[in-house]
């Protein structure tokens, strides 16, 4: 940096920045590890997202300071982005018609009326 | 904290220039944004779109990392305990809110270390704000208030955009800022109300800041066609214009009512149009320092640049022969 430039701040002054470039390589920040963070015991980790690290180590440090810098936590899991086997978002349709199963479902079973009805015969 | 990420391209002809995309998909594209659904990573976007987010989400990211340089060296000149635990943990948040974002602007396919190569050429630009120094415990009470209020605006706007991992990341980055601006807020409440050199100090503080922050949010942009289809696609959520003038409309009132005033004495709201009115800015001054002639720019650079020369040992001593890039999953 020129005098002119110099910083107002003695802590940047005193540094001896660097001139010219800098240029950061392929993969210098390594790949990245997909997060997972359970918020108390009995309930399911969940992904938050993901953090670069160069092994599931210190992806868990970087994790921490990441993603559980507040709130609650109890446990992580990194699992390397590679890792993960996924459906194709593109194939959502095989999904459409799982709402319509109503067999499936504890509201498609109503026999009230029926035992309303059966009763009214007795009588 | 964030801003101005609509700023008018140096070649107006790329703004205009745009790929011939399939009209099917580029229909159901359109559909499926209307409906209110997100996009995907790997979802078919056009192309326009994949740049200009790139271009957003990547500023966004830049301008968290070095918003954070003008306040971390005031951590150890933090007045009181309480300031300085406060201040250290913003700038954490600060710190992790840009890698969040580089992880969203990554699904795009653009790496991280080219983003920061970009950074560290001067390609890629950042909040201008940050070209600013930080001369006075009050300039970094003025940066945690009202620059925090202003990127809050910005931010919650494009939260409701359509891109799935840059909403996933605004939603945790929204949550933090929180923080920070009543932090800001309460350190600001302090000196306006406390001696009156303290008083004095942050008006002094707030008359440098002004400027600055009316150009936060970037000249008009109502006229950009540009602009317009950013908007139908969800990328671009509210023009500057707006963002301004809603800023201004929460903000101003807060600061007034602790007996501090921006020095501008046509800052006044019409009330027919409800909109703010201010004096011109010197939009030539902006893009001066856009173009890497504002007081701190080279600074701002230089010390990036630093952190990226001490650190590689670093990286180096902890990489193995497995580390490699990979495109983070959502």
């Amino acid at each position: 940096m020129s005098d002119q430039n110099k910083s107002l701040d003695p802590r940047i002054a005193r540094l001896e920045l660097p001139q010219g470039e800098s240029i950061v390589k392929p993969d210098e920040y390594w790949g990245t590890f997909e997060v997972f963070l359970q918020e108390k015991r009995g309930k399911f980790h969940q992904h938050v997202g993901s953090v670069h690290a160069p092994e599931q180590e210190m992806a868990l440090v970087f994790a921490k300071e990441q993603y559980a810098r507040r709130g609650k936590c109890v446990n992580m899991w990194v699992v390397k982005t590679t890792d993960i086997f996924a459906f194709q978002l593109a194939d959502e349709d095989m999904f459409a018609t799982t709402p319509d199963k109503q067999h499936r479902e504890a509201g498609m079973y109503k026999v009230r009326d029926r035992i309303q009805e059966y009763q009214n015969r007795q009588k | 904290m964030y801003g101005g990420g609509f700023l008018p391209e140096e070649n107006p002809k790329k703004q205009t220039e745009t790929v011939a995309e399939d009209p099917a998909l580029l229909a159901d594209f359109q559909a499926r944004i209307d409906r209110g659904e997100k996009i995907e990573p790997h979802d078919w976007m056009p192309a326009m779109y994949r740049k200009q987010l790139i271009r957003m989400i990547e500023q966004h990211a830049h301008s968290e990392i070095i918003g954070a340089l003008p306040e971390g060296t005031w951590i150890t000149r933090a007045p009181g305990f309480r300031r300085k635990m406060a201040l250290i943990a913003k700038v954490q948040d600060e710190i992790g809110h840009g890698h969040l974002l580089y992880t969203a602007a990554e699904t795009l396919g653009k790496p991280r270390e080219q983003m920061i190569n970009d950074l560290l050429s001067g390609k890629s630009k950042y909040s201008n704000v940050f070209n600013y120094p930080a001369i006075t415990w009050a300039d970094v009470t003025v940066i945690g208030f009202l620059i925090d209020a202003a990127a809050i605006v910005n931010q919650l706007a494009n939260s409701k955009g359509s891109y799935g991992p840059y909403c996933r990341a605004l939603e945790r980055i929204c949550a933090e800022e929180a923080f920070h601006l009543k932090q800001g807020h309460d350190a600001f409440v302090y000196l306006a109300t406390g001696t009156p050199q303290q008083h004095e100090m942050l008006q002094a503080a707030v008359n440098r800041w002004y400027k600055p922050i009316i150009h936060f949010f970037g000249p008009s942009d109502k006229e950009s066609v540009h602009s317009e289809q950013l908007m139908r696609w969800k990328v671009k959520m509210a023009s500057n214009d707006d963002m301004r003038n809603q800023f201004l409309d929460m903000y101003v009132p807060k600061v007034r009512e602790v007996g501090i005033d921006f020095p501008d004495p046509n800052l006044k709201k019409d009330p027919e149009t409800g909109k703010w009115n201010f004096s011109d800015p010197d939009w030539d001054e902006f893009y001066e320092v856009i173009n890497g002639n504002g007081p701190c720019n080279a600074e701002r650079l230089a010390v990036r640049k630093w952190a990226e020369q001490k650190g590689r040992w670093v990286r180096q001593a902890l990489a193995t022969p497995y580390t490699k890039s990979t495109v983070p999953l959502a």
